[in-house]
């Protein structure tokens, strides 16, 4: 065993090292994302315009991230993620109304930052509260600190205007350079490099040591402990990344819809974000992207014929996706691909 | 002489049950010493309070001279005290290399790092390795630690522990459970721990016990029975009848 | 004042027989059933369709509720609820919240978004003075049955061969399994009766909560409260927390209006904050 000792230490760290490496898949991803705004920006006649959903999908897709950063990898699980969201969105909003279109206080990048400040710090407080207790307590405890939060956001209506939300939001140029357009362009390729900044820094996160041990808490939180690790520290600065990448995600949504209302921090966020995760598959990453863009596409196809059909269709698909499926689309592609390969090995 | 371990008057109640019963117990520096009693004696628990999984109702725990009654888990864990579980404990969903590097990363205070990979510490990897391939389950660092056959995975609890560079280790039954064909690798490990590494082995199996203990303590009833030398022990009439008996009874 | 106790009381009370089969089966198979509300929308439905369409008597309508949702949980339980045993309670609530929605849209596909109205009989309608304050008869109704429920419950539990089996399931269920008892059809009957008690409950909310296809996402909450407050080892507990929840409730709305649902889940973050291990022992040990 010692004889290869060397070349074998070699490809140890190199195969770890490799597991962090981007991958051609991912690239083709991105390339796709960036590639839909060509197709739907209104640049080729006939094709229609559909930047507006495609964003929303955007903002979908960062909160999918976020839950992913707390189940996926830390096992926290979580029906109250709408509440950072929500709350990210009307600080945007109340940011970029209160500034009237001038800087810093409209500026759209500025706003990002501090709703996700915002959120980071209620989130920070509010994790303490999911330390401790079962997946239920956890589940409980978090929608119960959304539901107070969405009773807030109605009742201080000199604050959030109520019922009615926040309207007429208008943010300044992006970077003082590209203003939000008509079609949505802007708003688009804004929203896409915000997740790909967010997306590149939670896959630094999760590929890290940091990172090794949210999954050595989420498998075994006993041996974590008896190991040394600080197990309440971590997961206390993991929620609190996620909250902050929540209110990020609101406040995109609140800019490029320049609104913000009560649907924003309702508990369907919540449960919709969740929902999203689970359809594309925890602990990837790219479920949540994914998941995003299945579900929106979805909802908008079969929500054009009826709602209560999509409302039907979307608890069908729940359903059986628990009992038939695990860890969703990828997990399907991935159990598919190994598959394929046994069967080229056979 | 300073030991490494000491428990004055130790006590542990659940409820009117008494678990450990006003225990002192001394432990110099690179001991080998075994913790034997009949089933139910307490010993788990006993072990429990001294990783800080259970806080005892009265008595002190002192480690290398000072008071740890009231540590962390954690705490303890990184001033040097390292345990194994009697029933496995690891991260299914890891790899040992991975697993280990956790534990490495966690001494070397390493861990907290999230921008840079896993992986760009050499050094780190290096060690890992080494570990693994000391305790002869190098061939399979980068399985699934769920899908490892039992006998490796007993071999990795010690990996774990040993990550730490304890300079006390708690051995709970490591041999529990495991196939008589991957005994013997199993056995070679302990024997090989380093010598600087205090050992408290917690075991049912005579044969390992005075294979490698020097000196032993009797737990009964949450009480120290007795204690004394390996010799000492096994021509000791009084514990042959509370617990070689028993085992002769089992065995007869 | 009066008034707004008894309306509390009943309202409690009637929170009490929606969500017992909840706790029960939660303290019992560590099952979260968050669609355990479309229990109780199916017999509310029930009994305004046999009422409206067809003319039967809502004292019939009450116990049919009861048999329908009993039937429904008990098909359920045994055809889609028995794979998710082993499953964790984030695949329980997915697959529960699934069903909360697929419930919602048949009953709004089939019977329309409106709340749902019947005429209650005659001898149910109306007010009279009790000790100097104005109450609903239907709410008398609603106390003396779910009263006489309770009672029941409480005397099957402690009294009957299948209450101690259920008991010593609940306290232990490995151990139960060990004495042979059969968990598995102790819990089958358990989520049927629950799921029956549920749509009567359902049938007796039209009276005094409106029904609308929103119902059993409106009421979740509602139970998560009542379980979180009271425990699911016993079920004096949830018996008490809904008492104090449905007297909370109703005060607040009338009292703090613009704060009432905001007290409600305070109340309950803090409980489960205070006293999560001693609320959920169960789950807290596996």
């Amino acid at each position: 065993m010692s004889g290869s000792h060397d070349k074998d230490l070699q490809s140890a760290s190199a195969r770890l090292l490799k597991q962090s490496h981007s991958r051609w898949y991912e690239w083709l991803f991105w390339a796709v994302a960036l590639s839909l705004f060509v197709i739907f920006g209104d640049f080729i006649p006939g094709v229609p315009t559909r930047l507006m959903l495609l964003t929303e999908i955007v903002t979908l897709a960062l909160l999918a991230l976020s839950i992913d950063l707390v189940l996926g990898f830390a096992g926290i699980v979580t029906l109250g993620q709408g509440a950072y969201f929500g709350l990210g969105a009307y600080v945007a909003a109340l940011l970029a109304k209160g500034g009237a279109g001038t800087f810093p206080m409209s500026d759209p990048v500025i706003g990002l930052l501090i709703a996700g400040l915002v959120t980071g710090v209620f989130g920070f407080v509010t994790s303490f509260l999911v330390l401790r207790g079962s997946d239920l307590t956890r589940l409980m405890v978090t929608l119960g600190v959304a539901l107070i939060l969405s009773e807030l956001a109605n009742q201080m209506r000199w604050l959030t205007g109520g019922a009615d939300g926040l309207n007429g939001v208008m943010p300044s140029a992006v970077l003082g350079i590209w203003e939000f357009d008509l079609w949505g362009r802007v708003a688009y390729l804004y929203s896409l490099a915000v997740l790909f900044i967010c997306f590149w820094l939670s896959r630094r996160i999760v590929n890290s040591p940091f990172g090794l041990s949210l999954k050595a808490i989420k498998n075994n939180p006993l041996r974590a402990r008896a190991i040394g690790v600080p197990v309440n520290a971590r997961l206390v600065a993991i929620y609190t990344i996620a909250a902050a990448l929540a209110g990020i995600a609101g406040a995109l949504l609140a800019q490029t819809t320049q609104s913000a209302s009560p649907d924003m921090i309702a508990f369907h966020r919540s449960a919709d974000g969740l929902l999203i995760l689970v359809f594309g598959g925890a602990g990837y990453l790219y479920g949540g992207l994914i998941g995003a863009a299945a579900f929106r596409v979805m909802q908008d196809v079969i929500g054009n014929i009826t709602l209560q059909y999509w409302q039907f269709w979307l608890g069908a698909v729940l359903v059986a996706l628990v009992i038939f499926v695990r860890n969703g689309i990828i997990g399907m592609m991935v159990a598919g691909w190994a598959r394929l390969r046994k069967g080229d090995g056979q | 002489m300073t030991f490494v371990l000491e428990t004055r008057n130790l006590t542990k109640r659940f409820g009117g049950i008494i678990a450990t019963d006003d225990v002192s117990f001394k432990l110099p520096a690179g001991a080998r010493h075994a913790l034997i009693g009949p089933n139910g004696a307490g010993k788990t628990t006993f072990v429990n309070q001294l990783t800080g999984v259970l806080n005892p109702t009265s008595g002190q725990i002192l480690f290398e001279g000072q008071d740890i009654t009231n540590w962390t888990v954690r705490r303890r864990a990184t001033a040097g005290i390292a345990r194994t579980f009697q029933i496995n404990q690891l991260f299914a969903e890891l790899t040992p290399l991975e697993s280990v590097i956790l534990a490495i990363n966690e001494r070397e205070n390493a861990a907290h790092e999230w921008f840079s990979p896993l992986g760009s510490r050499e050094t780190i990897v290096d060690e890992a390795c080494a570990l693994l391939d000391r305790l002869t389950i190098g061939d399979v660092r980068d399985a699934r630690v769920g899908d490892l056959p039992y006998g490796k995975q007993r071999l990795l609890e010690i990996a774990l522990a040993l990550a730490a560079k304890p300079k006390l280790l708690l051995l709970d039954e490591p041999a529990a459970g495991v196939p008589e064909s991957e005994r013997e690798q199993i056995l070679d490990v302990v024997a090989r721990l380093p010598a600087h590494v205090a050992l408290v082995l917690i075991e049912h199996d005579m044969h390992l016990v005075f294979r490698f203990a020097k000196t032993i303590s009797v737990l009964v009833n949450g009480a120290l029975f007795c204690e004394g030398t390996a010799e000492e022990i096994a021509r000791d009439p009084r514990v042959r009848q509370v617990y070689l008996g028993e085992e002769e009874v089992q065995h007869g | 004042m009066l008034t707004i106790l008894f309306d509390g009381v009943a309202y409690g009370m009637l929170l009490f027989v929606l969500g017992i089969g909840l706790c029960v089966t939660l303290g019992l198979m560590n099952f979260i059933n968050l669609a355990h509300g479309a229990f109780a929308m199916a017999g509310g439905y029930l009994t305004i369709v046999l009422m409206n369409r067809y003319g039967i008597s809502y004292y019939w309508g009450l116990p049919a509720a009861f048999v329908f949702s009993a039937a429904l949980g008990a098909i359920l339980e045994r055809t889609l609820y028995v794979h998710l045993y082993n499953k964790s309670h984030l695949d329980q609530t997915l697959f529960s919240i699934g069903l909360v929605f697929m419930s919602m849209a048949i009953v709004d596909y089939f019977m329309g978004a409106n709340q749902q109205t019947i005429n209650l009989p005659p001898a149910l309608d109306g007010r009279i003075n009790v000790l100097g304050a104005s109450v609903g008869i239907f709410r008398i109704f609603t106390i003396v049955i779910c009263g006489l429920l309770t009672i029941a419950l409480q005397f099957i539990i402690a009294k009957t061969r299948f209450g101690s089996r259920l008991r010593a399931a609940v306290d232990d269920g490995r151990v139960a399994r060990g004495l042979g008892i059969n968990v598995t059809t102790i819990f089958a009957l358990t989520f049927a009766f629950g799921s029956g008690l549920a749509g009567l409950g359902g049938a007796l909310s039209i009276g005094i909560i409106s029904i609308d296809p929103t119902f059993p996402l409106k009421y979740m909450i509602y139970f998560l409260i009542v379980i979180s407050v009271g425990g699911t080892t016993t079920i004096t507990g949830p018996f008490y927390a809904s008492l104090l929840l449905g007297v909370a409730d109703v005060a607040g709305k009338y009292y703090v209006p613009e704060i009432g649902g905001f007290i409600i889940y305070t109340i309950m973050v803090a409980v489960l904050i205070l006293r999560p291990q001693g609320l959920f022992t169960k789950g807290a040990t596996r």
